[in-house]
Formats: structure tokens, sequence, C-alpha cells
């Protein structure tokens, strides 16, 4: 159904020009490691648990056993090498044992050469592999639990939101808006998470205005839902946050407790974290190549660009970063129908035509990607306090919704920036929903936008800003469009940011069995 | 209207008809007895009459209420005590500008988690564009240069960057309270400052979820922010020192 008459010759250098930008910082992700990709790896290797004797509170064994072989022999060649070598080395039984060797002081690290490097390669391919077959078990139960409770019956899935702190009253929480119609719940993180350069242990009970993801509550969260999907008839699908400065390792935690949806955008770190632009670029690659192993479904930031920069204005900053987090997602290996692309409604409803634009700008998306599940983002930017306002633009934001055929529909709340969300609050927000889906949720059948109309036009003006735009940052190139602010209007130059000590070059004799394993498929 | 009279009734559609609506959840299943339980506690609250006009279950233990009634209590507008802040709260369109006109440079902030303390919620709550509460962090400030340097920063090494900088202000953030570490921490902070900088020292600011904010004075800083601070309200107290010369 293409009601918007998209040039094909132009969507198409768009997205040539959207490969031609992402191609260098590709090729700069290939050559750098990062320790949150060495961690990353040795979780999948095994080693689990954390140092609760530190002084500094609980740090997990992988910090210490990698941050102890980068101060060793660096990690040029990968933490896997010294790793491995070190437990045939001291006899050691499993990766918890070297950590506790290695916080003890007992273990020198070094870079094994010739048939020790070797020897050490096999054992660590043996662990990695079985890390992975976890993932892939993982992936076969999702799908098993699907053809047996079934999908949500109709499109846009349901999207929502729980944030109480505590695991616990996330359960209670969850279930009772899975009951109530959800589709998919998201269990944000605690304020800050993301700025971490570790990943907290067990199960967590106060955070800031969210939950720690940890591994604990991933699995706690998980077999609670499993237990609703049954009781709701279909299976209810849980979404956590891959960003910040561990990607790589909360990646790998989704794979191995069953998460659905992981948010996980190209550039947020970089714009919204004031992240170190190559330590995400590497760490991003490393772990959607993990999502696409594991079926997990991303969710880009579009969102975010808009309520900063204008969200007329800088429309066609989405269509661009969309195509870039396409590309990027593509070349880590993740399907079509596993790209939840993001964007919002943001748009100042004291705006004429506000809403026009709105359906055009979701239209173009739709339009644009086809076959990518994509995320539909409530309106907060414009959510003052006066609740009686707001719930009528989450009504016309449901109506776009279901207008343009979206795939993620995440339920706006009335009292976004007034409180956490009440019980009665989220009941509200889903008879909202309900409400447009049912009065008009085949509305789309009948809409056809005039072929020279306005949201034609809009479509096709935000489509060429998009195309222009990408010109000039495969121009200059996308670490220096991000340098100078195009995006967002944050300017992160490549050199500076957060986590920029954590990117390490990657030498001539460089192992790790994780990339060789993704990156074949295997 | 009602402007000279100093008492006065919610307006519903007549003057003192007192009327207002409200509506709350119960942990009561859904039934006569939910909205009898409404209904007296609309009365409780001084509404007579009050009318449940609504009510739905939400799952199987709680009931939604919509209630409607007039209310018995009077307002005495002299009565009425508000707590003044001592300057505006600000767009970040109007602190841009008023900073522009006021100053003719960006003014620079140094942030900074002291001694131990690894919690960088605070900080980065109000210094990362990201924001809180819906509100854009420092950041997103056209005219504000900030400069994060995250935690476990030392006094001296604070100190001397605030220098470099010449950071017009320094916001400390303290989450940590064991052994008052909080307090002698940001002691010492104002402390350095006042010796190494004298008058010339920036403004300082501390923040933390356990600082009171009448606590400026000891701790040796010129505000205090405690829990639940937006972005826009330190915004808004920097542009205020720059007006009143504090910060120069």
């Amino acid at each position: 159904m293409a009601l918007l008459d998209l040039d094909g010759e132009v969507v198409g250098r768009a997205r040539a020009l959207a490969a031609r930008a992402a191609e260098p910082v590709i090729t700069l992700a290939r050559a750098h490691t990062t320790v949150a990709v060495e961690r990353a790896t040795l979780r999948l290797a095994g080693i689990t648990g954390a140092d609760t004797t530190h002084r500094a509170g609980d740090v997990p064994w992988v910090n210490r056993v990698v941050d102890t072989i980068r101060e060793h022999c660096g990690l040029e060649h990968g933490a896997v090498l010294p790793a491995f070598h070190a437990l045939r080395e001291h006899d050691l039984g499993s990766l918890t044992e070297l950590a506790e060797a290695t916080a003890a002081g007992q273990v020198r690290f070094t870079v094994p050469t010739g048939k020790q490097a070797e020897r050490a390669g096999r054992a660590a391919r043996t662990a990695v592999a079985k890390g992975l077959r976890t993932v892939d078990r993982n992936r076969g139960q999702r799908d098993k639990l699907v053809a047996r409770l079934g999908d949500p019956a109709r499109r846009p899935w349901i999207y929502l939101i729980v944030a109480t702190g505590d695991i616990d009253e996330d359960v209670v929480q969850a279930c009772n808006a899975a009951r109530a119609g959800a589709d998919v719940i998201a269990v944000i993180r605690s304020t800050g998470q993301s700025l971490l350069d570790y990943v907290p242990e067990g199960a967590t009970h106060h955070g800031f205005a969210g939950t720690y993801a940890t591994q604990e509550n991933f699995r706690i969260m998980r077999a609670a839902l499993d237990e609703v999907s049954k009781e709701v008839g279909r299976y209810v699908r849980l979404t956590n946050y891959a960003s910040g400065l561990c990607m790589p390792e909360i990646a790998v935690l989704a794979g191995l407790e069953r998460l659905d949806m992981m948010l996980n955008d190209s550039m947020y770190g970089i714009l919204f974290r004031d992240i170190n632009p190559i330590r995400t670029f590497v760490d991003q690659r490393f772990s959607r190549q993990v999502h696409a192993r594991a079926g997990i479904i991303i969710n880009t930031g579009e969102d975010n660009y808009l309520t900063t920069a204008d969200a007329v204005e800088a429309a066609h900053t989405v269509t661009v970063s969309q195509l870039l987090n396409e590309r990027f997602a593509h070349e880590a290996g993740l399907p079509d129908e596993l790209l939840g692309l993001g964007h919002a409604f943001e748009i100042n409803p004291d705006l004429a035509d506000s809403f026009r634009m709105e359906l055009a700008h979701a239209l173009l998306a739709r339009e644009l990607f086809p076959d990518a599940p994509l995320k539909w983002m409530p309106p907060t930017k414009h959510m003052t306090g006066d609740v009686f306002k707001g719930y009528l633009l989450d009504g016309f934001f449901n109506l776009v919704g279901a207008l343009t055929g979206q795939g993620i529909l995440l339920v706006g709340m009335m009292t976004e920036a007034v409180v956490t969300p009440f019980l009665s609050d989220r009941d509200l927000a889903l008879a909202n929903v309900r409400y447009v889906l049912n009065a008009a949720g085949n509305l789309h059948e009948d809409f056809r936008p005039a072929p020279d109309g306005f949201i034609v036009k809009r479509a096709h003006q935000v489509l060429g800003e998009a195309v222009d735009l990408l010109e000039r940052i495969c121009r200059d190139g996308l670490l220096t469009a991000i340098a100078e602010g195009t995006f967002g209007l944050m300017k992160r130059p490549p050199d500076a940011g957060k986590g920029a000590d954590g990117v390490v070059e990657k030498a001539d004799g460089y192992v790790n069995p994780a990339s060789e394993l993704l990156e074949a498929g295997q | 209207m009602s402007q000279d009279k100093r008492y006065v009734r919610p307006y519903g559609d007549t003057t003192g008809d007192g009327m207002v609506q409200m509506s709350f959840t119960l942990p009561v299943p859904h039934g006569p007895r939910a909205e009898g339980a409404a209904q007296q506690l609309a009365n409780k609250m001084g509404m007579d009459p009050a009318m449940v006009v609504h009510s739905h279950a939400i799952g199987a233990d709680f009931t939604f209420v919509v209630v409607y009634g007039s209310v018995q209590h009077l307002v005495d507008l002299e009565q009425v005590r508000v707590v003044e802040r001592e300057y505006p709260l600000l767009s970040p369109y109007e602190v841009n500008s008023e900073l522009k006109e006021s100053l003719g440079r960006k003014l620079v902030v140094v942030g900074a988690c002291i001694g131990t303390d690894a919690h960088t919620v605070g900080i980065d709550a109000i210094l990362n564009i990201k924001g809180f509460a819906g509100e854009k962090g420092l950041e997103y400030y056209r005219e504000l240069k900030v400069i994060n340097m995250g935690a476990q920063v030392s006094v001296p090494e604070l100190v001397k960057r605030a220098r470099t900088e010449k950071a017009d202000a320094v916001l400390v953030s303290q989450v940590v309270t064991q052994r008052d570490a909080h307090i002698l921490n940001t002691q010492e902070m104002s402390a350095a400052f006042r010796e190494a900088m004298g008058d010339r020292r920036p403004t300082l600011v501390a923040g933390g979820p356990r600082f009171d904010p009448l606590m400026a004075g000891d701790l040796g800083v010129d505000r205090v922010f405690g829990r639940g601070t937006t972005p826009g309200e330190v915004a808004s107290f920097l542009v205020h020192t720059v007006k009143k010369g504090v910060a120069a």
C-alpha cells in the first residue's frame, strides 16, 4: 500500500548514501575492541558472579579479570588468550576460580604464543560456543512458546513500561499490565546505569527511577512473564536496555536470559550520554551481532532527537538516523523483521497542521522500511502536567499509530512529567489505546492522502532533506557530523567522551572466538 | 469577581458552590462496596454532598472512581503563605537570553562528584543533556559551557580545573552519607576554594538527596539543592547569581 508515491530512485540513493556514510565507521569498529567487548566474550565463556569483598562494593569478576589482563599484558590480543592460558597454567577448573585467584594476586597474565596460543584459543572457542548454544536454545524456546501461546492478535503490539526500582514490585506491575493488555513489558533502568562501566549483580531493590539491569533481574522478570503468558494466552515479550558503556555485556545477558527486545541505538550513547563515539560504535556492532544471534528485536532511539531538537525542523535527522541504524544493523546481521526503528509524536500541538505533519512523518517511516516493526513513541516534550490535554494528545498519537501500521506502540501516559504512573494512569492509557484501535484500527483501508496534498508533499520534503544531509555526512564523514552537532544538537568529538580509555586497537594476533562465531553465524 | 474577597470556595458553575472533581483508586474489588467506600472517603475529605459518577474495575482487586462534589471548606486568602523562591524559574530559552544579555559570553560550569563517592546519578541528572524529570540537563543550554569531571574527583583536581576553565560556578554532588562524608567533603571543597581564590572564587553549589537546603552556611557554599531538584532550577539559580553579581 504505497500512499506517498516515493521515488524509488531517491529511496535507493538514500540507502546507498547511508551505506557509504557507515562504511568508515564499520571499518573502525572492526579494527578495535573494548573492555566491554572482552568482558562480554568472557561472560559468554561462562564467567559469572562478583567479588563481594572488594572495598568499592560488588565488583563483577569479569571486570577484575579483564582489568588485570589489561594491566599485565594489554588487551590488543583479546582477553581469551591470556585468560585461558592462565587457566591451564594454574590448573584451575573454571573462569570463576581464575577470577578469585586473580583477585588474590596469584595470577600473572601473559599472551601465549605458538602451540600454547592454539591450545588457549581452542579452549576458549569451546567455552564461548557453549554460551552461544544457550543463546540458541533460548531463541528456540521463544519460537516454541510463541507457536504454542500465540502472538498478540493485532498490530501494533502494545508496549508498557514499569519502573519501580525494585524488581519484586516490577514483577507485580508487569503481570498486571500484561493482564490489562500489554504485549511488551519494558523495565526501565536506574538513572545513570548507562554510565556504569560494569553490570551490577543479583536481584536489586533500590534503583533510582528505574531498576538495575542485572542477569538475575532479567531471569526473575522473564520467569514471571512466562507464567502470565500462559494465563493470558499470548507470549508477552520483555524489553530492556543495551545502551551505555556495557552494550555488549548486556546484550549477552539478554541472550542468556531470553529477553525479546533491547533498546539499542547506534548513536544514542554518544549524543545523550556523552560516551566516546569509537567506544559506542565498537560496542554497538558486537552487541547487535549478539542480538541477531538471539533473535532479539532492537529498538532504536530516534525519539530522543525530537525531545532536544525541534520535531518539525529536525524531522529529516530522524530519517537519516533510521537509515544509518538500518545499515549498521544489517551489517551486524540483523534482518528487517528485527529492526524496531524508532520515531515519535513530538511536534508542538499548538502548531497548525501538527497532526497532519505527524501523519506524514509516520507514513514516511512506514514506507521507507516496509518490513521493519517500527517503534512508535508517545509525546513527552509537550506533556505539561495538564493531564486532560495530555490524554487527548495521547489519543491522537494512538490514532497515527493505528492509521500508519506501526509495529510497536509505546503507550503514552497522561501523567508523563508529573509522577511515575499510577495503577489507574496505566489503566486509562490502555483504555485510550483500546478505544482508538477498536474504533479506527481498520481506518487505513479507507485512508488515501491526496496525491498532491499536504501529507504527501511533507513526506517528500523530509526525504529530500534527509538525502541532502546524508550527502553532507558522506562528504564530511559521520564522525565529523556527530562532532558538529548534526543529531539532537549535541556536539561530540571522536576523541572525547566517557569510556574512551576502554577502546583498544586490535593487534595482528587478536583472538576473539565470540566475534568469529558470530560473524560466521555458527 | 472574588479578587477582593477574603474567603473563597472552588467554582463549578455558580459562585460559592464549592464543586470539585477528583479521581482515585481503592484496593477494593469493583462493586457497591467500593463505591460506598469512595463516598465515605469523599465525605471525610469534606465533600458533601459527594457523587460517585463513575467506577470501574482495574483487575480483580482494585476499583477506579471519579467523584464530583461540593467541599465544605473555605479558603482564607489572608492565611495563604507562599514560600517565595528568591529567584524566578526560567525556561532554557530565557536562561540563554538572560545570560547572553548580562554576561556576553558563555557561563562556565564545572561539575563533579568529589571524594570517594562514585554515584554520578545526581550530577549527571543535572548536567547530562538527557536531564531529569522531563527537563534537559545543563549541557542543553547554549549559553552554558559544561565540564562534567565525573566521579571520585579530588578537591585539588577540582580547584585546578575550575581555575583553568575560569569557572563561574562549581557544582558538586554527594550521595554517600556514611560518617557524614557528604558534609565533610563539601566543607573541605569550599575551604579549598576560599583559600585558593578568596573572593574571586566561583559560585559554589552542593547537591544530593541527603542535603538540607538550610545547610548552605555550614557547608560554606552559596546554595544547596536537595532531592528532586531539576536542571531548570539550577540553571535559573545560576542566572540569578550572575544578575546579583556574585559570579563575576
